[in-house]
């Protein structure tokens, strides 16, 4: 039983949740032993790129001392069994190029999702 | 304070679904520390973000535990901003809407937090030099 995960949703609760919270569940459901793969298509492709920061949010004497690891959350995610895709369209019309993605996720057209989707048995659209 | 502002924010998002609640806590931490008034009428899964019993977790995910994740508790920007606000002169009142507090279950919040309704959203209206809706999308 394999899982397609397609993304579209941006930063959804990443500055206090200090992860992408799909992510997050997509790697935890890999360690409880769930096959998949991660789409990630719309506004969301931006969190492919590489070179992000979110380091210095700080409120009175408070500072976040751990934020939010796209990049390095998305790659342990990869390193433990599941691909990342990017839909290169959605990325392109961002202004995003495959060099500026991080290592590792995978570039992917339009029409390829539904190669993806057709691969796997459960498609989830988070 | 000669300039001083009373400047109502109304926000309806719960915590830890997006980051206009971190925009909106950002925008009043300007405020507080240049002395402003602040009110804010928190309505909907808003009345979550100063709830007292927010917890801190490890995260296993990250391979951290609690201390090391330093998990956000929403709690505790909204007590900074509140105490940056008294340092500059300024403070902040905010309110709960019963309602919705009633609806979650949401009754312990940190101090400085009240209970209040829409008539108290109407006084403030009259009251401010402006007013900012911050709303679920």
């Amino acid at each position: 039983m394999s899982i397609l995960h397609i993304l579209e949703t941006a930063f959804r609760g990443t500055i206090e949740e200090q992860d992408d919270t799909v992510i997050w569940t997509v790697h935890a459901m890999r360690k409880a032993g769930q096959e998949g793969s991660v789409v990630l298509q719309g506004n969301i492709v931006g969190h492919a790129v590489r070179g992000q920061d979110a380091t210095g949010l700080q409120f009175g004497d408070h500072p976040q001392t751990n934020p939010v690891d796209l990049a390095g959350d998305m790659q342990k995610l990869m390193a433990a069994g599941v691909p990342i895709y990017v839909v290169e369209g959605d990325a392109a019309d961002r202004g995003i190029a495959g060099a500026d993605l991080i290592a590792g996720v995978q570039l992917i057209d339009r029409a390829g999702v539904a190669g993806l989707a057709d691969s796997h048995d459960l498609v989830w659209h988070w | 304070m000669a300039d001083q502002k009373t400047l109502t924010f109304v926000l309806m998002d719960a915590p830890y679904e997006n980051a206009r609640t971190t925009t909106a806590l950002r925008l009043m931490h300007i405020a507080a520390k240049r002395g402003h008034e602040i009110n804010v009428f928190a309505y909907e899964g808003a009345v979550y973000l100063p709830f007292a019993l927010q917890k801190a977790h490890p995260n296993p995910v990250h391979g951290k535990d609690a201390e090391e994740e330093d998990h956000v508790l929403p709690r505790e920007w909204v007590a900074e901003v509140m105490a940056e606000a008294e340092r500059n002169g300024g403070k902040v009142d905010w309110i709960n809407c019963g309602f919705c507090v009633d609806e979650r279950g949401a009754h312990e919040a940190i101090e400085g937090v009240r209970r209040g309704g829409p008539p108290n959203l109407v006084a403030w209206v009259g009251e401010s030099d402006n007013v900012l809706v911050i709303p679920t999308k």
